[in-house]
């Protein structure tokens, strides 16, 4: 899947962030762990850690 | 597959695949009905606000600025999203729209959504505002409204990744997929991240209401809540920097300045977009200021790089294809003799510059955590919404409106003299508004506030005259704002249901084929540089950039300046 073919028959390279970039779904990944990761679950940590008052 | 699954629009070249097209008319329609809810909701609540008139009792006032939140900001633009999204998969990649009936089960769980909710709203037993913070009680069918509206767009949105497989499996495009459809995934991204933590907070909640669950945790739903609450403004700006790249295409032919930038910035909405929705906690306790910090500077600004990277490329990319044409006097005659009349250029045109002037650089102040706390919770803050929801999305959509109106409603645009003034009057009267709401929420006017004179209150607090003011001309370019929305639905309605059939040439468009390739060279003849001046392929563009980040770095300034004065320490 990485890899196309030019005219010539000759298989070419895909750059990196080319194949990410036309990945939906590596994509979609991408958009939903980050957000989760450093906003939701770090965000909760920090208020479940709150300890409660006496 | 029969053949005759499919027509093309004489005028654009575009190939609709007939059940995608009767699902982009209903969820456009829809669209247009809500805004008109909303709309009416937005005059009474402005005349509310301005003082001079104070319209509504307090009650009253909190009913309709629930109404007018929910359905403006979620239900009209997701619902509007849904046919772009449609839109950008299946006619823009030419090919059918993978499982129309599941999409229509979408559509119906959809118009549910927003009648149950909206019946809720208006028994008056719901006015909670659309955040609907716990533990304030709403009838239960508020929250049930919203979650059947949330699982009909995720179905939406799967329907629009499933019909990108199609494609591939079909090898209807060849390479990547064009810039729009990019922007639409972006889109399509944030919005399954936003409708995924909306049930997460709202189902629970429904429960609490209805007296399954016994406690809600005030903090915990309130990072959630702005998970969905932020990241839903994410999919706008997603969705019409998308419609701005289509527009150029459109209206100039512009191929983007380039493909990968244009690409990676939208790769940097999804990636770091949906972690700014901590500006909304900024002040909340028990949140760290690391969590805040990272959150909303180090990630938020690399968001709005990519921002300030769309608000470059598109007007860049307008005038290099002007330029390319022959407009090139001087740094502006490309701008001077663009299309003006048209209201899909100068819907979309306003749309960026109040986007980015007005939407941008108080979205930034907003985001800072030290200069937040000037206008924290003041209606400063919805005078930056409205710059970008509003001029931003809402405006945007409605130049991709006069597009569709005959491509893929088949009709001619009614009242066209009207239909030419319309952007300038609700850009303009929005753009008034949102600044004179700016003004009066540095002078420390509450958002969300019934009576801000604070007659007969334990509590009273006298706001200068010059907020007064203000706040009148915020009623005043309000009303003027609805006028130019109000043209805009009578537009769309006539054209849609009374108007007459396009039969061989429209008013408006040019050959949207451009916008069904991936270009990966976009130097055009000669070099990039060869109708530009001084080196630079588009000087004017570069001119209004440079100027554009005086001013940012100018007002930034004094915000700090401000805080200084306002917050002695000794
Ligand atoms: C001409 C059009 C409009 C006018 C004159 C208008 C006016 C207003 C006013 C006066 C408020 C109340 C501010 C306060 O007291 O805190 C408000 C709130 C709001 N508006 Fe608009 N609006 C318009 C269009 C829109 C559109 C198109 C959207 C979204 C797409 C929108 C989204 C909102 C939201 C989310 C709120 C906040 C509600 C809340 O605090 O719960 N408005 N608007
Ligand atoms: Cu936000």
């Amino acid at each position: 899947m990485s890899e196309e073919t030019t005219n010539s028959g000759e298989p070419v390279r895909v750059p990196f962030m080319q194949r990410v970039l036309d990945n939906p779904f590596i994509l979609l990944f991408i958009g939903i762990v980050f957000p989760t990761l450093f906003y939701i679950i770090w965000g909760i940590m920090e208020i479940v850690n709150i300890p409660i008052a006496p | 597959m029969s053949d005759n699954q499919f027509r093309i629009c004489p005028e654009s070249g575009l190939q609709f695949h007939k059940p995608a097209e009767m699902l982009m008319r209903a969820h456009a329609v829809v669209a247009v009905v809500i805004l008109l809810i909303g709309g009416i909701a937005a005059l009474l609540v402005t005349l509310t606000r301005w003082p001079a008139i104070h319209l509504l009792p307090a009650d009253r006032f909190y009913q309709l600025l629930t109404m007018h939140g929910t359905n403006m900001l979620i239900f009209w633009m997701i619902s509007f999203e849904i046919a772009v999204l449609y839109f950008c998969s299946s006619t823009l990649l030419r090919c059918r729209l993978a499982t129309p009936r599941i999409a229509w089960l979408g559509f119906a769980l959809m118009l549910i959504g927003i009648i149950v909710n909206n019946a809720a709203v208006a028994s008056g037993t719901a006015s909670v505002m659309m955040t609907s913070y716990v533990p304030m009680p709403a009838n239960p069918n508020f929250y049930l409204g919203l979650i059947l509206f949330a699982v009909g767009a995720l179905i939406g949105c799967f329907v629009f990744l499933a019909t990108l497989v199609v494609a591939k499996d079909e090898k209807t495009y060849e390479g990547s997929i064009p810039l729009v459809t990019f922007g639409a995934l972006t889109a399509c991204i944030i919005a399954v991240f936003t409708i995924a933590s909306g049930a997460i907070v709202l189902i629970p909640t429904w429960l609490w209401s209805l007296g399954y669950i016994n406690h809600i945790d005030a903090a915990m739903y309130r990072i959630v809540w702005w998970a969905l609450g932020h990241s839903s403004q994410q999919i706008n700006v997603a969705a019409h920097v998308a419609v701005w790249y289509a527009i150029a295409a459109i209206v100039f032919g512009a191929r983007p300045l380039s493909e990968k930038v244009s690409r990676v910035a939208f790769f940097l909405y999804i990636a770091f977009l949906q972690l700014a929705s901590a500006h909304h906690l900024l002040v909340d306790p028990g949140l760290s200021a690391e969590w805040k910090i990272f959150n909303t500077s180090y990630a938020m600004y690399l968001a709005v790089l990519a921002s300030m990277v769309h608000g470059l490329t598109v007007p860049g990319s307008i005038e290099v294809a002007q330029r390319a044409k022959g407009l090139t006097n001087g740094l502006f005659e490309w701008l001077r003799k663009a299309p003006w009349g048209n209201p899909i250029f100068s819907g979309m045109f306003i749309s960026l510059i109040g986007f980015g002037f007005i939407g941008g650089i108080s979205g930034v102040v907003m985001g800072t955590e030290q200069i937040n706390i000037i206008i924290h919770n003041t209606i400063y803050v919805p005078g930056h919404f409205h710059a970008t929801v509003v001029i931003g999305s809402t405006l945007a959509f409605m130049s991709l409106t006069y597009f569709l109106i005959p491509t893929l409603f088949r009709k001619q645009v009614a009242f066209p003299g009207l239909a030419k003034w319309q952007p300038y009057l609700f850009g303009i009267g929005m753009s008034s508004f949102t600044l004179a709401m700016m003004g009066a929420g540095t002078l420390g006017v509450e958002r969300r506030h019934w009576d801000m004179a604070f007659t007969n209150s334990a509590l009273g607090f006298e706001y200068p005259a010059s907020a007064f003011t203000l706040m009148g001309i915020m009623g005043i370019s309000g009303v003027v704002a609805i006028l130019g929305g109000a043209i805009f639905i009578l537009v769309t309605v006539v054209s849609v249901f009374f108007g007459k059939s396009v039969e061989s040439e429209s008013s408006y468009g040019i050959s949207a084929t451009r916008l069904m390739r991936a270009d990966p060279v976009v130097v055009p003849e000669g070099g990039h540089g060869a109708a530009g001046k001084w080196g630079f392929a588009a000087p004017g563009t570069f001119v209004l950039a440079l100027f554009f980040l005086a001013i940012f770095v100018l007002y930034y300034a004094v915000n700090w300046k401000y805080l200084a004065s306002v917050w002695p320490m000794s």
